[in-house]
């Protein structure tokens, strides 16, 4: 099909002036929230979502486009600097670029680290564009049980494969799917869990569940343990790099999106494998082994590379299946509920200028991203000394801007403190909080699927299962079932390195 | 952001170690997640109560009606709330979760915590009588406040700076509504 022009179409789109300021206004909000400690790309994006709800959808995705890639990017900077990773995908990013920024070449590491993103994101997003279509219309044709079947390995993928306990893993998505059943029934009208209140009838909005978990949870758990002197950052220049570094890490930046792209299109993606192969890889194909552990500039080039890409990786089973398996991709997913707008493979079918002006300016973000922050290196760094007091207080007041925002009810406030609370709970005892937000989101839709396939079949269960495509669903949920086997051999390979 | 990492096995000398001068409230402090099982399965019999006593009759369509899935979830909580409680009695723990502010080595700080609850939970009380402004910025005060912040003359000044730039943004920028208030309705 005529991709290209769709894409150009894109542009036409991401370019008006309008939509150009969103794209810039995210890349600087998302950097800013991604940066400060404590805040991950998944909750900055939950932070920021009431920001948009004045927004047309297609303004406002491009703006979570560039807010999505920010808070990544600003991820890194904290792990560089602070050598505390939070999120997943920033602790490799941490073991040499810490050790880098502390004998001095933070500038370096930075820089590094940005054009590793950009350089990944662009790789990344082209593949997007390359894929993203024959994925759309090979799965036009799929019904109820396919869905259904796709739908169950999302589970198993966020439960199984993405934390470390499968038991823990397990209850969590649990507690998210019973939080979705809460409302009426979309099929019957039935009350479910309502206990008889108005309000609980609707269902509980994804989004107070995505703040709840992420933004109160977290607010109230680093409240718990607030750390009484929080780390000192590690000043930093203008990130730049030098001939030799860029002899360096040329390759590492080339290299990282093949290994990312892939973990990230398929759904049990997340970047967590990704960048930790990428490290390996890099280390094994270095001139420089002395280096590693006390600075590697490819330790760092390699694995954000990676990261960037698997995350325009996501978007391909985001967009094209309706399926989220990180929990950006989760939140957004939420945001496209919002807007009524249901992703799958009709999306690029019905919603042409949101889906390819999103994609566009997918580029466009990438390239202000580069643009933008390296001359502001220097001031992301200062927000590492924020008061935390001042930080966390500003997380809860968000939130409920968030939370109030949705629809204006103070009931909507109560209910995002007992998901805070229950988040507090689950960081407690290491339940991971993504299978929960994936149940929520991913529950309703999964129980209208599966009746509807049980409808056709008569009740006959063989019925969920007679289509080629979800047979081999079910197969890669067999072998993922089977992986924890093949990630135990994982580390050990690295450690011999 | 955080990182959520498990660690079977970590706590298995205290455990099976024999010490019974030790006596019940260390054990039940040692196996306190086993009250997540409690919660899994209490969030199990709810929903498995409110899926049997639903009257489906006239509402069925289909050969799976909305009772289906509820019991399908709730019987997977009482599994898992089962198999959990015998991944801790065999030393398994949930390990809290670390981050960049979070400092394990001190036990948690209920205080604050509550502290924050109540913050929050007057803020939502006080949003419709008062006005997002208003109410915002007593919610970020005291929300500093609780965290640690002894500043009176800097932190409610902040407060009152984001909470009403916040108002001005989402109401005239972004198209957003929030309350006002009377104080609004006097300015």
């Amino acid at each position: 099909m005529n991709t290209l022009t769709s894409l150009m179409d894109g542009f036409g789109t991401a370019l008006t002036p309008l939509n150009l300021l969103w794209a810039a206004l995210g890349v600087l909000l998302g950097t800013a929230i991604g940066v400060l400690p404590g805040i991950g790309p998944a909750m900055a994006v939950a932070l920021l979502l009431p920001v948009t709800y004045g927004l047309e959808p297609t303004g406002a995705f491009i703006m979570f486009a560039g807010i999505y890639y920010g808070a990544m990017f600003g991820g890194s900077t904290t792990s560089i600097l602070l050598n505390t990773p939070g999120e997943s995908a920033a602790v490799v990013a941490a073991m040499e670029g810490n050790p880098m920024a502390k004998s001095g070449r933070g500038a370096q590491a930075l820089a590094a680290a940005a054009v590793g993103h950009f350089a990944g994101g662009m790789i990344g997003t082209m593949l997007l564009v390359a894929l993203a279509p024959t994925v759309a219309g090979l799965a036009v044709d799929i019904g109820a049980p396919d869905y259904f079947a796709l739908m169950v390995l999302a589970f198993i993928a966020v439960t199984s494969v993405l934390g470390s306990s499968r038991i823990r893993g397990m209850a969590s998505l649990l507690i998210g799917l019973t939080i979705g059943l809460v409302g009426l029934d979309r099929m019957t009208g039935q009350q479910r869990l309502t206990f008889g209140s108005l309000q609980l009838a609707d269902g509980i909005d994804v989004v107070i569940v995505a703040v709840g978990l992420f933004a109160i949870g977290e607010a109230l758990w680093v409240a718990a343990h607030l750390r009484r002197r929080p780390p000192d950052p590690i000043p930093v220049g203008r990130p730049w790099l030098g001939r030799a570094d860029l002899r360096r890490t040329w390759k590492s930046w080339a290299r990282g999106p093949f290994i990312g792209f892939p973990f990230g299109a398929v759904p049990a993606g997340g970047a967590e494998i990704p960048t930790f192969l990428s490290y390996v890889t890099e280390k094994r194909l270095s001139k420089h082994r002395d280096e590693w552990g006390k600075g590697a500039i490819e330790g760092v080039a390699g694995p954000e590379s990676a990261a960037s890409a698997s995350a325009a990786g996501t978007l391909v089973s985001m967009l094209t299946l309706g399926l989220p398996t990180t929990a950006v991709a989760a939140v957004m997913l939420a945001a496209f509920q919002q807007y009524g707008i249901q992703p799958g493979p009709l999306l690029f079918e019905r919603e042409p200028d949101l889906v390819w002006g999103l994609i566009a300016s997918l580029f466009v973000g990438m390239v202000l991203l580069l643009a933008l922050n390296l001359p502001l290196a220097p001031v992301w760094a200062k927000l590492l000394r924020i008061p935390r007091p001042y930080l966390y207080a500003g997380i809860l007041f968000f939130a409920a801007v968030g939370a109030y925002a949705v629809g204006g009810e103070v009931i909507d406030l109560v209910l995002l403190l007992i998901i805070g609370l229950v988040g507090f709970g689950m960081r407690r005892y290491g339940l991971p909080v993504l299978p929960a937000v994936i149940g929520v989101i991913l529950g309703p839709a999964a129980e209208q699927q599966l009746r509807r396939a049980l409808q056709i079949s008569d009740g006959s269960v063989a019925g969920l299962a007679d289509t080629p495509f979800s047979v081999t669903v079910y197969a890669v949920v067999v072998l993922l079932l089977g992986w924890p086997l093949v990630r135990r051999v994982l580390p050990r390979r690295g450690a011999r390195t | 952001m955080t990182t959520p990492t498990t660690d079977p096995g970590a706590a298995g000398p205290g455990a099976g170690a024999g010490e019974p001068a030790a006596g019940r409230r260390s054990w039940l402090r040692e196996h306190s997640e086993l009250g997540v099982c409690v919660l899994l399965s209490a969030l199990g019999v709810l929903l498995l109560t409110d899926a049997l006593t639903m009257d489906v009759d006239i509402a069925q369509r289909g050969p799976v009606g909305p009772r289906t899935v509820p019991v399908v979830v709730g019987g997977g909580l009482l599994v898992a709330a089962a198999l959990l409680a015998a991944d801790v009695l065999r030393g398994g723990r949930g390990r809290a979760e670390t981050g960049e502010d979070v400092d394990l080595s001190e036990p948690a700080d209920w205080r604050t915590v509550l502290l924050l609850t109540g913050v929050f939970l007057g803020a939502a009380v006080l949003i419709e009588p008062l006005g997002f402004p208003v109410a915002g910025a007593l919610l970020f005060w005291g929300a500093a406040f609780a965290l640690g912040s002894r500043r009176p003359d800097r932190d409610p000044l902040i407060a009152a700076v984001v909470s009403f730039v916040t108002y001005a943004v989402f109401d005239n920028l972004l198209g957003v509504p929030l309350p006002g208030g009377p104080l609004m309705g006097v300015l």
